[in-house]
């Protein structure tokens, strides 16, 4: 379904990254279209997180080259927090701001980085609550929220800044598994308007039915990629196979052994 | 005779209270009543201390201490971002201050503030008098302390705050200044405010400065009036003046906490 005017969104060549001793990635080479919905999936450790954290500039890459939207952000004079108002980043933990009420939590960059009025950035921030099914929610703090909340809250931040590229780093792990399918949901909405999104993520059902490519890495490389019924439905490689049969049938795990133990990178 | 556990536990509490109150009454019967109130609490003295303790002396005390927090806040916050830049200089040069400061007795800085800094620049004067070189001189080593205490409540901000706030694309210095100090200031308010109470007791050092009636503040006033009067009663009012300043201080702070409390 994806086409690809211009650039891609995401251009990935030979990245290496290690922190100190430990190779967490080790030479991966990868796209995203403009457009396209990107879900990496891959055992803890992988580097699925860093890979994705490379992408912003949260990580330093050691060796190798990354273009966002055409931008080259591994170029030393990258102005990077240029760069960074086109990408959106979810994170696991959420990460709003605590001290500010949901509403500027959502106005507080707009204003100070995009210059926006007050009365502009609370009417985008207010439309972006909407969208995400907050709009009672615009002056609690982020304490009074449940997590599937503020994890709602904290994508309506990222779209209130209007990005061409979202990244979403294990957007539903830290949630009580009753709360996961309301962040789903909105995520579902943003892909179906077209937004590019990079998704690491553990949501195999996810995967499946939002993603145009799943992605499996493992012990810092690809090892497989392609359309989700493909890779979730008829996987290559045993080590995909391996993975999925632990998170889809966690309960006979024993059988498997666990054959990808690398070690943990901060994930 | 085998006692339960709860008849076991109230006669041991009841012990200890027995202990404790005969100990309050020996002290209350045997003291010299009289004698203590001669010395200390003469109501003819306390009444001749006012209203110049209030207007004046405490008036002076709060304007000191004020002075100094508001110099040791602002200086003590740029040696907490000094200590955690990138730049290794910047580090050092705070490092070996905070090292410096902490360790010289407040009044020996106040003193080379206080007689150093006119012999250093004879043409200039520091701006504000007494008041003004009070506030450095005990500024100087409150900035010290609270850099520390400021330091600390910006590492115990998670990360992934600063993180959020630059891929929002904001500059590492708006996020600063927008998200993470905000909130080390709310994680150090109570030790901020031991630094305030401190200093409240610090400003009696202003006598080495060589205070005025004007300038005076209320530990001078109090041994002023105790040589004056060879009465210690004014040394009382002086100590209860104090706590006149930090009880409310205490309270304020502590309403302040549960304010910030729903906005952690």
């Amino acid at each position: 379904m994806t086409t690809t005017p211009s650039r891609p969104a995401v251009e990935i060549r030979d990245l290496h990254k290690s922190f100190g001793p430990l190779k967490v990635l080790k030479g991966i080479d990868f796209e995203v279209g403009q457009g396209e919905v990107v879900c990496v999936i891959g055992p803890s450790g992988s580097g699925k997180s860093t890979l994705l954290r490379c992408v912003d500039l949260l990580e330093e890459p050691t060796a190798g080259k990354i273009w966002v939207n055409g931008v080259e952000m591994t170029d030393p004079d990258v102005e990077i927090d240029a760069v960074r108002r086109g990408i959106g980043m979810v994170f696991q933990s959420f990460n709003l701001f605590p001290h500010l009420t949901v509403l500027n939590n959502l106005t507080i960059a707009q204003r100070r980085v995009l210059r926006r009025g007050r009365a502009e950035a609370e009417r985008i921030a207010r439309a972006n609550l909407e969208r995400v099914g907050l709009t009672d929610k615009a002056d609690a703090f982020p304490a009074q929220l449940s997590g599937g909340q503020q994890q709602r809250a904290a994508i309506a931040r990222s779209l209130s800044m209007e990005p061409k590229l979202m990244l979403f780093d294990e957007p539903t792990s830290a949630l009580d598994p009753e709360l996961v399918g309301d962040v789903l949901t909105v995520m579902r909405k943003l892909a179906e308007d077209g937004m590019t999104m990079m998704v690491v993520t553990h949501e195999m059902a996810f995967a499946r039915d939002v993603a145009d490519r799943v992605v499996f890495m493992d012990g810092g490389v690809v090892v497989e990629q392609g359309p989700p019924q493909e890779v979730l439905g008829a996987p290559k490689h045993d080590r995909t196979r391996a993975f999925l049969s632990r998170v889809l049938d966690p309960t006979h795990v024993a059988q498997l052994g666990g054959p990808d133990q690398s070690p943990g990178a901060p994930d | 005779m085998k006692l339960r556990r709860r008849q076991r536990e109230r006669l041991s509490l009841g012990l200890q209270y027995l202990v404790f109150i005969a100990i309050i009454a020996t002290v209350l019967v045997a003291a010299d009543w009289d004698r203590l109130a001669d010395a200390f609490f003469r109501v003819d003295i306390i009444k001749s201390m006012f209203p110049t303790i209030i207007t004046v002396a405490l008036r002076n005390t709060i304007l000191y201490t004020l002075g100094a927090f508001a110099f040791g806040l602002v200086f003590g916050t740029i040696l907490a971002l000094m200590r955690l830049s990138r730049v290794a200089p910047y580090r050092w040069v705070a490092t070996a201050y905070i090292e410096l400061f902490r360790g010289l007795p407040a009044l020996l800085v106040l003193f080379l503030v206080g007689y150093g800094i006119p012999i250093a620049f004879p043409e200039r004067e520091i701006p504000g008098g007494v008041f003004g070189s009070i506030a450095i001189g005990l500024g100087l080593t409150a900035a010290a302390y609270m850099a520390e205490t400021i330091r600390a409540g910006i590492q115990a901000v998670p990360k992934g705050q600063m993180e959020a706030a630059r891929t929002l694309g904001m500059s590492h210095f708006t996020a600063m200044r927008t998200i993470v100090i905000p909130q080390a200031f709310r994680i150090v308010i109570p030790p901020l405010t031991n630094e305030l109470i401190l200093l409240t007791k610090d400003s009696s050092l202003a006598y080495v400065l060589g205070v005025t009636a004007q300038t005076i503040e209320i530990t001078k006033f109090g041994r002023d009036m105790l040589n004056d009067r060879v009465n210690a009663t004014p040394l009382l009012v002086a100590g209860l003046a104090y706590l006149v300043i930090t009880l409310p201080l205490s309270q304020v702070v502590r309403r302040l906490e549960l304010r910030y409390a729903k906005a952690r």
